[in-house]
């Protein structure tokens, strides 16, 4: 049997956040990021969120917006343009609690939170100063003698990196969940749902259930409405990130948005420009600027 | 002859941290370092597999910097190679990756994270990235486009990558994997063949690129480096080499890395 429809609208997501939340956002640095529901969230009044991602401009943003105030993250970066400057002026100013992890015990926190364990081992972290500078991050002991040696390795224990809320977008949905990613990298938008009591998918195109795989295979079919609240259909949503093979990345606009950090001045006629519209209205400067 | 071009022989350099790899991942980060890689995969370790700079593992070797639909309709994918892929790879050790460094120390730390304070930092830069897990599980190398003694330093502000007197605190179960070969820079090249007092592996001049000497490449480091009596000059491409290079590498994305003067 199909499930119930859980289709709504960015505006209905945010009404389901509270203020100190662990939010966690899908994709991966500028690429396939949940960008509707991002700038939904900039128009809200939600505050003190913990956002946790293989961070992109959704971490600048909502650093720059005061939103964030605390970011768990495996790196944060634009791609095209290595350092994120809103981010990276958010640390100048410590006006952020950072969790900075190695990209793999990111992966395993996720994958942790995930199964439901409390945390995973691996090799990823020792000797090196992550859990040197983040004394939360313990070790364990293993009960299992190294074979060659007999030693009881000393492992990194990567904490569950449990979410109250995933947000992930995807190229296709059905309106109860079931998701497909086309493109070459399902990134991590799976592990995030299922790491978090409550995920909500955004799209390009919501579609019927039969076709979810067109375009792709049944392997692309990664998501399950099993671990999905809601969909939100938003062509365009992961505007100006990367959303291939729908879209590639707006390099002119977040070379445009970068350059917000130099000025107060610059940000706030960014903000006016681009973000104090709704989601619609804000696709229609895109798409004038486009023209 | 006339002298080779100054990227020539950092490409040069960067494929021969690669020689004697074998059967495993070339997976050397930024527009320079992947044309040395794909070098050594194109001449003396044919049987590297590189990276499409995404998301598979290509067993031919096409050139760098191609457009997307090109790069795309050259690629022999051998494996789909996504991020988790990826990890699951470098946990498995079979991969040699050449990171960049903001700054690297004479025991091969590196740093990636931030300057100053990691707490408070002065500058910050693009985090931890994969450089703990990676010099934990595989081989590593670096590679210093501007060799300055605010790069090349005594010791990093954060630990991303570890060296080898992390490893050693670590002990040799723990650090079993770990080795960290080279350091190519724009000036020379360093590996880890030597000793400090301490008993550590500590960066040694091996050789220094032809356009510059011993005294300059000390002058340009900000630690001490076991200099040996016989540091010989990093070579050129042979003729094969000069030919793949071109081919690798045909808008000559190289010399704006390192341009000559």
């Amino acid at each position: 049997m199909p499930g119930p429809d859980k289709r709504c609208t960015e505006e209905d997501v945010v009404a389901e956040l509270r203020p100190g939340m662990t939010v966690g956002i899908g994709g991966w640095g500028s690429r396939r990021k949940p960008m509707s529901l991002v700038r939904a969230i900039l128009r809200s009044d939600l505050r003190d969120l913990t956002i946790v991602a293989y961070g992109g401009p959704d971490v600048g943003l909502l650093c720059r917006s005061g939103q964030a105030r605390k970011v768990v993250s495996g790196f944060v970066s634009l791609d095209s343009i290595p350092l994120e400057p809103h981010y990276r002026a958010a640390r100048q100013a410590g006006s952020i609690e950072p969790m900075e992890l190695d990209e793999g015990m990111f992966l395993l926190g996720l994958q942790a939170a995930a199964w439901r364990v409390p945390f995973l081992p691996t090799r990823a972290g020792l000797g090196s100063d992550v859990p040197r500078l983040m004394p939360e991050i313990r070790t364990v002991t293993s009960p299992y003698p190294e074979p060659s040696s007999g030693e009881h390795e000393e492992l990194i224990a990567v904490p569950a990196l449990q979410l109250d809320v995933a947000l992930v977008h995807q190229h296709r949905a059905d309106a109860s969940g079931n998701a497909t990613w086309l493109g070459e990298d399902p990134f991590f938008d799976d592990l995030m749902v299922r790491a978090a009591e409550r995920a909500f998918v955004s799209c390009e195109r919501v579609v019927p259930t039969a076709e979810l795989a067109a375009g792709a295979d049944v392997t692309h079919q990664r998501i399950s409405r099993l671990d999905v609240t809601g969909v939100v259909e938003a062509p365009h949503g992961a505007h100006f990130t990367e959303c291939l093979p729908d879209y590639g990345r707006d390099e002119a606009f977040q070379k445009r948005y970068a350059a917000t950090a130099k000025s107060d001045e610059a940000w706030d006629g960014f903000r006016a420009e681009f973000l104090d519209l709704d989601e619609a209205g804000y696709q229609a400067k895109i798409r004038e600027l486009q023209s | 002859m006339s002298d080779p071009k100054r990227a020539d022989v950092c490409a040069v350099a960067i494929a021969e941290a690669f020689r004697g790899d074998g059967e495993r991942l070339c997976n050397p980060i930024g527009n320079l370092p992947l044309v040395g890689g794909r070098l050594a995969a194109a001449t003396f370790e044919p049987h590297l597999a590189i990276t499409d700079g995404y998301y598979t593992l290509l067993d031919n070797v096409p050139p760098v910097g191609l457009p997307e639909e090109e790069r795309v309709a050259q690629r022999v994918i051998g494996q789909w190679n996504p991020y988790r892929e990826m990890f699951g790879l470098l946990w498995r050790g079979k991969r040699h990756v050449m990171m960049g460094a903001t700054q690297v120390d004479r025991h091969g730390n590196q740093n990636i994270a931030a300057i100053g304070d990691w707490r408070a930092p002065r500058a910050q830069l693009l985090g931890f990235r994969g450089a703990p897990g990676n010099t934990i599980n595989h081989t590593t190398s670096y590679w210093v486009p501007n060799h300055s003694p605010k790069v090349v330093v005594e010791s990093v502000d954060v630990v991303c990558g570890i060296g080898y007197d992390r490893a050693a605190e670590l002990g040799p179960v723990a650090s079993r994997f770990h080795e960290v070969r080279r350091v190519v820079t724009n000036l020379c090249v360093f590996d880890f063949d030597a000793t400090d007092p301490a008993g550590l592996r500590t960066l040694r001049l091996r050789s220094v690129h032809p356009w510059t000497t011993v005294e300059e490449v000390l002058a340009a480091t900000g630690c001490d480096v076991v200099v040996p009596d016989d540091v010989g000059v990093s070579r050129g491409p042979d003729a094969a080499e000069a030919a793949e290079l071109g081919r690798l590498d045909p808008q000559g994305l190289r010399f704006a890395e390192v341009p000559d003067e």
